[in-house]
């Protein structure tokens, strides 16, 4: 390379840009000085902060070693807002894995109404997060929630009775008694919090996941679905043997960015049930807001964040390693 | 007959999935016309219109009381900018770590990823700091400023994966034309890039839309919110919610964005394919 690029006569400049780790430099450095500069420096200042005790507006404090780490520790509602973030995360992407597996492999088939029914099935993802987390208040709304009405009103007037609470009560999932005049209170009481919270992520994330997939689907060769063909696999036979495999590296990358979503996130939370009731559903993001800015505690709050950090590390280079190998071999 | 049973079967699987995704925003659409003596009450049906519905009240409050359209600007505005330098500063970098950076470009593109993890809750109190100390509060710059640094490196890595899948005879082609470089990459490779350039676009736009965090610490001057923290600072005020309005509001950009990545959707999935799974 270099022998070609001293061949030709031009401006040593010029010759400079043709030697291929210059050039490499020149053009991923801007990009390596704006994250250092916006992420990097910013990442540091918080680290510094979490080992201080400052405190809010200022950004200076006392050495206190590790005690920000302990202190928040030691606090169960620290524990309850890891062991949240981790619930949400993990079941929010089961079902975001199975809906969106189903769906993509059900729009890869050229069946009329597929735009219309594509578009309702991306419509939360084009929503902004801040505001159809807003509508998700209201359709959970104390008094007024449609789920509760549909839920303890007579859905067939006229015809027979027909009241879907009384087929949850029947159903064996420990839902509990849902009394028509005492109805589910989703963002007021502790457990149906947490899936209120669940169901939102699950919304949101899904049609993106759905994305992911197609694209997935996309990149198998044609080869492969004429071979399965000729071989007589069909549905599921087709889905289980020959899919469903050549799907695990797209799936892989789909939890990689559901998982990042969902546990860097904290506008679901803070807007729905601001972490509440009893903090019984604070997340990692929530309570390091809660600790940092509304406590004016910022080392403390500093400390909660980072708890964060080595574990979604884990997890991404675990995943980005396993979609890889899979693709390989 | 078999084809007639799994095109049966999408429909089964389809329509529930798109009833129940797709039900916020029918709710948004009914609640938005309501009156309140309609909505506030807890006799009547809720799936029907009462008294006083259907109104354009809400719309028109939305409009002519709020400062709307001065936040759908401002997202525009923003998000406009914010993805123009996304893709100044990931295009190149993305080909670089792709085509000429070798095997350590493939771990600093992972490593680029891997800042985008780095939740906002650790960056925004630093980052008010600075933004307070350089006079940018109340300012859509200072938006400008920091939105990229989730947008970077998250295009980055998309797009060195996609330009691992063009093809590297079209750029030994014309460089062994004598054409340099720069030129190559200028006039042969960012034009057939047009599927990762989109997916960047969408993605970043997205991003910027969804952020709530740094809009809310940096922004509290009216006039200078972006939709999120706008519509739900004004419309809703300690533990009263104007549900119409804000269902109005959500639902006005909702619509036209959804449009807008449904027609991108298959080059969209075109750049992906390339970006991530390579």
């Amino acid at each position: 390379m270099v022998a070609v690029a001293q061949a030709r006569p031009r401006s040593r400049w010029r010759d400079l840009l043709e030697e291929r780790r210059l050039l490499a430099a020149v053009l991923i450095g801007p990009a390596v000085l704006f994250i250092l500069a916006l992420v990097g420096g910013p990442l540091l200042l918080s680290i510094y902060l979490s080992l201080t005790d400052a405190t809010g507006g200022t950004l200076r404090g006392h050495w206190v070693g590790l005690d920000n780490f302990t202190n928040a520790w030691a606090d169960p509602n620290f524990r309850r807002a890891l062991r949240n973030t981790i619930l949400f995360t993990v079941v929010s992407q089961a079902v975001v894995l199975v809906c969106a597996g189903l769906i993509a492999h059900a729009l890869t088939r050229p069946v009329r109404g597929r735009w219309i029914l594509r578009f309702l099935i991306l419509l939360p993802w084009a929503a902004p997060v801040p505001l159809s987390t807003i509508a998700w208040k209201w359709i959970y709304d104390s008094l007024f929630s449609v789920v509760n009405w549909t839920l303890v009103h007579d859905i067939f007037p006229g015809g027979h009775a027909l009241y879907l609470y009384k087929v949850v009560n029947w159903l064996p999932f420990p839902f509990g008694d849902i009394q028509p005049f005492n109805p589910p209170q989703w963002l007021g009481d502790q457990t149906l919090a947490l899936a209120a919270v669940i169901s939102v992520h699950a919304w949101r994330i899904i049609p993106f996941a759905v994305v992911i997939f197609l694209a997935g689907l996309a990149s198998i060769p044609t080869e492969v679905e004429d071979a399965a063909k000729i071989d007589g696999a069909v549905g599921f036979r087709k889905f289980w043997y020959v899919t469903l495999p050549l799907q695990l590296p797209i799936a892989t990358v789909a939890v990689l960015f559901g998982v990042v979503f969902t546990a860097t996130d904290m506008t679901v939370v803070y807007i729905l049930t601001g972490g509440g009731p009893f903090n019984s559903s604070q997340m990692l993001t929530t309570w390091a807001y809660q600790t940092g800015i509304n406590s004016g505690n910022l080392g403390e709050g500093a400390a909660v964040s980072l708890y964060l950090l080595p574990l979604l590390l884990v997890v991404a280079v675990l995943m980005l390693r396993f979609a890889r190998k899979v693709e390989v071999s | 007959m078999i084809e007639r049973r799994e095109k049966l079967m999408s429909y089964l699987v389809l329509g529930p999935f798109a009833i129940v995704l797709a039900f916020p925003f029918y709710w948004m659409l009914w609640t938005s016309f309501k009156s309140d003596i309609d909505l506030y009450n807890v006799n009547d049906v809720p799936f029907k219109f009462g008294k006083g519905s259907p109104t354009l009240r809400n719309y028109a409050f939305l409009f002519h009381h709020t400062q709307y359209l001065t936040w759908v600007k401002n997202t525009v505005v923003v998000g406009a900018i914010v993805v123009l330098i996304t893709l100044v500063l990931a295009l190149p970098a993305g080909y670089a770590l792709a085509r000429l950076a070798g095997r350590w470009g493939q771990n600093l593109g992972v490593g680029i990823f891997l800042t985008y993890l780095v939740p906002p809750t650790l960056l925004f109190l630093p980052m008010s700091w600075v933004i307070a100390h350089i006079g940018l509060q109340d300012r859509l710059l200072s938006l400008i400023i920091v939105f990229p640094s989730f947008t970077v490196p998250f295009s980055t890595w998309l797009l060195m994966g996609f330009f691992k899948t063009i093809p590297a005879e079209l750029e030994d082609a014309a460089l062994v034309d004598g054409a340099s470089r720069l030129r190559t990459l200028l006039y042969v490779i960012f034009p057939i890039s047009v599927p990762g350039i989109l997916t960047v676009v969408i993605f970043s736009f997205s991003l910027v839309l969804n952020d709530f965090v740094y809009a809310l610490a940096f922004i509290t001057t009216s006039n200078a919110k972006t939709i999120s923290t706008g519509v739900s600072t004004v419309l809703i005020r300690g533990d009263v919610f104007f549900w119409q309005g804000l269902m109005a509001a959500t639902l006005l950009p909702t619509i036209p964005l959804a449009l807008l990545y449904n027609m991108f959707l298959n080059r969209f999935i075109a750049g992906f394919t390339g970006g991530a799974f390579r």
